[in-house]
């Protein structure tokens, strides 16, 4: 996935540097009949069902819309008014903020510490490899329906404590508001810490063994390797998961929805973004107000995702450069 | 394969070190050695942590519900197997197996048949479009699909494509490209020129090379874009449930949800529903896993 952004700029050098050998203006007319024949599917497919959509989204977003026929209600910037000024909206953006920054600062080191313990060739690997990432490969709604019966009044959760004699603790996990937010950071991270370690395990094989090797002659121990070489080299590919992990948790959606469902979730105190706009329009038949809300949330994921891109994977962009133009 | 892999490699800065290194180190010592016991007792609680909510599906299966009900958190006592005789049974979850195996089979066919066209054209045309295309797919990532979701469903129903797999598999498609292009065009353009020219010379036209160098030596990057493209939409839940109406046309999830409410104070059926729908991903993911590991490595790598 660093992919994303290394590639275009290894992209654009590829291309610049494949320019000087032959200009566009040679192609010939069956190069054309080529790239369009082969690219055309694919571009169109993307086009009509990827960027339509968000354009279409943008378009609704200034009616009062039912969602059949052709939208008449003009209501200009009224839907985005709507949305700013509603109480909800701000408790929503809170449960949001709360989600990305818990999934970094639970996910990350959870999964780093586990990553730096599984990082050597040993018996076993790829068995608890294929372990940890089994909650990953899950479906969301798997995963969904059954801890909603491990977590209900009367499920597993609650009689496993009173088994333990702590009975005291037994609570209504899902809808008392007080923990519901926990809960579900709790379960993010049970369900995507594995991502996690996978990508920094694959980063880790990506470190040249010389270096740990030499800082072994040099006498240095394990935890000072680790913390000096390891954890240092593998910054781009924490940085990128970092921003898997803030968009995922900016459209997080399924899990909610499944778990806390169309309306609990606002009582309990986990609503996003993504199950705002559902509930209050699809739901609720105002898709005018639906879509505007997706505006939002793109706008919103778009802005933090240049943001991070500026200032945090920048230089793992510019190191990319310089190392494809080498 | 092999031949693939060493020929992709030299191209991708990281990698032809570390190859180099690790496979005189595996031929020479044909089993890697024991980690500490300290490493294998944290590796097992870490594991049982994560799978318990798993094993307390699969096991709850195999209870009824008095004794679900009389004690939550205990283990089958005696063992019963007719919450899975029900649903395997049931003409209902092999229909939904059977659209999700048609949704995901027709969706990953499509995605990689599409990136791989499209990623050959990025990679190999010299032409000033190749790098907007590039970035056009390359930000299809910002795109998600819950910001289209309304739209589509707008989009899909003036088609005439609600409530039909087709109506699922098409966008499925659509949103699956641009990962698969990321993940395609360095592959396609670590395939070395002197290969391109050596086929030209032997009278083989772009198209030729396409289908007789490109695609097989492609084939580690298509398998993992095509797994990580089957298990996505195998998995996928918010397309469905805005596009399918029809309980005959319900994926999986779907399933899974709707026998949920339908049966919720049968939570031991639940229970076996549950965990019969997670096995072919399951399987799927851990035939495949070393591949996945190794694309993804690639991409980390950039």
């Amino acid at each position: 996935m660093t992919a994303v952004t290394s590639a275009p700029a290894g992209g654009a050098t590829a291309v610049r540097r494949s320019k000087k050998r032959k200009s566009p203006s040679s192609l010939s007319w069956r190069d054309r009949v080529e790239i369009t024949a082969l690219s055309a599917p694919a571009v169109i497919m993307f086009l009509t069902f990827v960027i339509l959509p968000v354009i279409m989204a943008a378009y609704y977003g200034f009616f009062k819309w039912k969602g059949f026929g052709v939208p008449t209600n003009f209501v200009g910037f009224d839907n985005y008014r709507t949305i700013l000024t509603d109480p909800e909206f701000h408790n929503v953006l809170r449960h949001n903020a709360i989600v990305v920054v818990g999934s970094l600062a639970l996910q990350g080191p959870f999964a780093l510490l586990l990553a730096l313990l599984l990082n050597k060739k040993m018996r076993g690997q790829s068995v608890i490899r294929v372990l940890i990432f089994i909650p990953y490969v899950i479906s969301e709604v798997i995963a969904g329906t059954a801890w909603g019966l491990i977590l209900q009044t009367d499920g597993a959760m609650n009689g496993l404590l009173r088994k333990l004699g702590l009975g005291a603790l037994a609570n209504d996990w899902i809808s008392n508001p007080k923990t519901a937010l926990t809960i579900l950071l709790f379960i993010l991270t049970w369900k995507y810490a594995g991502f996690a370690v996978i990508i920094f395990l694959a980063g880790m094989q990506g470190i040249p063994e010389e270096l740990t090797e030499a800082a072994k002659v040099d006498g240095a121990s394990y935890w000072q390797i680790q913390r000096k070489i390891t954890i240092p080299l593998l910054g781009p590919t924490m940085r990128m998961w970092g921003f898997l992990s803030i968009i995922g948790s900016l459209q997080l959606f399924d899990l909610v929805y499944i778990i806390w469902g169309q309306y609990i979730s606002s009582t309990a105190g986990t609503s996003t973004m993504a199950t705002y706009m559902v509930v209050n329009g699809r739901m609720s038949g105002n898709y005018g107000y639906g879509n505007a809300v997706a505006v939002v949330l793109f706008l919103i994921s778009l802005v933090i995702a240049l943001t991070y891109q500026r200032f945090v994977l920048r230089r793992d962009t510019e190191g990319a450069l310089t190392g494809s133009s080498r | 394969m092999t031949a693939a892999a060493s020929s992709i490699k030299p191209l991708d800065p990281a990698a032809p070190a570390s190859a180099g290194r690790r496979r005189p180190g595996r031929a020479a010592k044909a089993k890697p050695e024991w980690a500490s016991p300290a490493v294998y007792l944290v590796a097992a609680l870490v594991i049982a942590a994560l799978l318990a909510p798993v094993v307390y599906v699969i096991l709850g299966g195999f209870r009824n519900n008095s004794q679900i009900t009389a004690d939550p958190a205990g283990l089958p006592d005696p063992w019963v197997v007719d919450n899975y005789r029900v649903v395997l049974t049931s003409s209902g979850f092999w229909q939904q197996v059977g659209n999700s195996t048609i949704a995901a089979a027709c969706g990953t066919l499509g995605t990689v048949t599409l990136g791989l066209m499209v990623s050959f054209v990025i990679a190999r045309y010299p032409f000033k479009g190749g790098s907007a295309l590039y970035m056009l797919f390359a930000a299809g990532l910002m795109f998600p699909m819950t910001v289209a979701i309304t739209p589509l469903y707008i989009l899909i129903k003036n088609l005439g494509m609600m409530n039909s797999l087709a109506g699922i598999i098409i966008p499925g498609i659509a949103f699956a490209l641009p990962q698969t292009v990321i993940i395609l065009v360095p592959f396609l353009r670590a395939i070395p020129k002197e290969l391109e020219e050596a086929a030209s010379l032997d009278g083989c036209g772009r198209m030729g090379f396409f289908w007789r160098v490109v695609v097989p030596l492609s084939a580690p990057g298509v398998v993992t874009t095509g797994i990580l493209t089957f298990v996505g939409s195998w998995n996928s839940y918010m397309l469905p449930l805005f596009i399918l109406t029809d309980h005959s046309k319900y994926t999986l999830p779907l399933g899974v949800q709707a026998f949920a409410s339908e049966h919720s104070v049968n939570t031991a059926q639940v229970l076996a529903f549950t965990s019969l729908s997670m096995i072919p991903a399951l399987v799927v993911f851990s035939l495949f896993e070393r591949r996945i590991v190794g694309g993804l490595t690639g991409a980390v790598k950039g």
